[in-house]
């Protein structure tokens, strides 16, 4: 038992190691307000795949080490983050046998929730944001999603008792 | 209502979602709302710091590989070329500094007979930038030295050529600085022909900085070296901010447009060094 959970728990941890390695990396000045949000797109995948492992206890803890490296106030992308993914996972069945391009647009969706809510937190908090460059990465992250999506799906059958 | 209670049959449900959720929000506001007023959460911060650390250290690895393999595979005569630039760099720099010795004595006199407080000589130490990005929101850094060395809160970071930004969250073994281009950042200045003081403010542009407060009649023109008062107390007195590059006057207007260019390069540099500056006045009244 412990052994499968652990099989099942190493792909998910391994990406999401990733996915924060990709969130810190640095990129030109130019481009870098269009960083996708990887590690809110690699939470609603695995909500949606494992809803039972990977749910919003996570993706909040997730959101916690983001918020320590982004320096943001602790528990806003923590926030954003298990709201979306309680989202995902009460509609991860319908989301399952969405065609790619339709799912594509729920991820927009979620991913424009999730930047509004970081928005807003700000807002309350009486942060200065810049207004257009915040919504870049919910562009490039629903462009990037089907190729994530395949290649994720390849890591989740591919690896050791994955289901 | 009933719907839901439905649906508890479905073996795909998650049970207690909402309530999980619920929870979770409320915790997330509570720590929102602590770290903002209280700064409470400084011991959480550090202790998810230290597990980021080494995911840190994986994203810097490959650029200090990089900048690893640069240094040492140039040319031999390329370094003797540097070798030459910096003995020749050494050279005009100790004799700057003879002078600045002269220069300090004669000022500790100076003040001495004015009966002012003499200024001490600030502590520096060089930290590494790491090749890490934070917010991408922000003009932010992250160094390679954190709260195990003794930086703190508000720290001071300079370069060889002027101020960078402070220290907004010391961890413990990186610390977060904010660079002085953040559109958030202001820091006391005043210019140095004339100790005209005003504030710098960060525009969110790297090469950048504002002068908002200075009135038309101002006595300030474009190629004044502004450098920091120490009128705020985080950053000490005396170091290089930015020169201004232009100011332009608009009668109907109350204030002067005055823009500067940091004196550092601040997308450009590597090394910074930290300042520990003598303890601030406050001390020395209560001493009176």
């Amino acid at each position: 038992m412990s052994r499968e959970s652990a099989s099942r728990r190493l792909p998910v941890i391994g990406t999401l190691l990733v996915g924060l390695m990709l969130s810190i990396m640095p990129l030109p000045e130019t481009i870098a307000p269009f960083r996708p949000d990887w590690l809110a797109l690699l939470t609603i995948f695995w909500a949606m795949q494992l809803p039972r492992t990977w749910s919003v206890g996570s993706a909040w803890i997730v959101g916690l080490i983001l918020d320590v490296s982004y320096g943001t106030l602790l528990g806003q992308h923590a926030l954003a983050l298990c709201v979306i993914v309680s989202i995902t996972v009460r509609f991860h069945l319908l989301m399952r046998v969405f065609p790619l391009l339709q799912l594509s647009a729920t991820v927009f969706a979620l991913l424009a929730l999730y930047q509004f809510l970081l928005f807003w937190i700000n807002g309350v908090a009486n942060i200065a944001a810049p207004l257009v460059t915040y919504w870049a990465p919910v562009v490039t992250g629903t462009l990037i999603w089907p190729f994530l999506h395949i290649f994720l799906t390849g890591v989740r059958y591919r690896a050791p008792a994955g289901g | 209502m009933v719907a839901s209670r439905g649906k508890n049959r479905n073996p795909a449900r998650i049970p207690a979602l909402g309530l999980r959720l619920l929870v979770l929000i409320m915790i997330s506001m509570v720590l929102m709302y602590l770290d903002h007023r209280e700064k409470h959460l400084d011991a959480v911060r550090k202790g998810i710091g230290a597990a980021v650390y080494p995911v840190q250290l994986i994203v810097d690895a490959p650029f200090r590989l990089w900048s690893w393999l640069a240094e040492s595979t140039v040319s031999r005569n390329e370094l003797q070329l540097e070798v030459d630039r910096l003995n020749a760099e050494r050279l005009l720099t100790n004799a700057r500094l003879q002078r600045l010795t002269a220069l300090e004595a004669e000022n500790a006199r100076l003040r001495a007979l004015l009966d002012a407080r003499a200024r001490v000589r600030d502590e520096v130490r060089v930290a590494e930038i790491m090749a890490v990005d934070a917010n991408p929101y922000e003009h932010n850094l992250i160094i390679d030295i954190g709260s195990r060395d003794g930086v703190f809160d508000g720290q001071a970071i300079v370069s060889a050529d002027g101020v960078v930004g402070q220290v907004i969250k010391a961890g413990l073994k990186t610390a977060q600085a904010v660079l002085i281009s953040d559109a958030d950042h202001a820091l006391p200045v005043e210019v140095n022909r004339n100790g005209l003081r005003t504030i710098a403010v960060g525009t969110g542009e790297i090469d950048r900085l504002d002068l908002p407060f200075l009135p038309n009649n101002a006595d300030i023109r474009a190629g004044d070296l502004l450098v920091t008062s120490g009128l705020g107390g985080a950053f000490p007195a005396g170091y290089p901010v930015a020169t201004v590059d232009a100011v332009t006057r608009i009668p109907q207007e109350p204030f002067a447009n005055v823009t500067a260019k940091p004196a550092a390069a601040l997308d450009q540099v590597r090394e910074v060094m930290l300042v520990w500056s003598p303890p601030p006045i406050v001390k020395e009244q209560n001493d009176e």
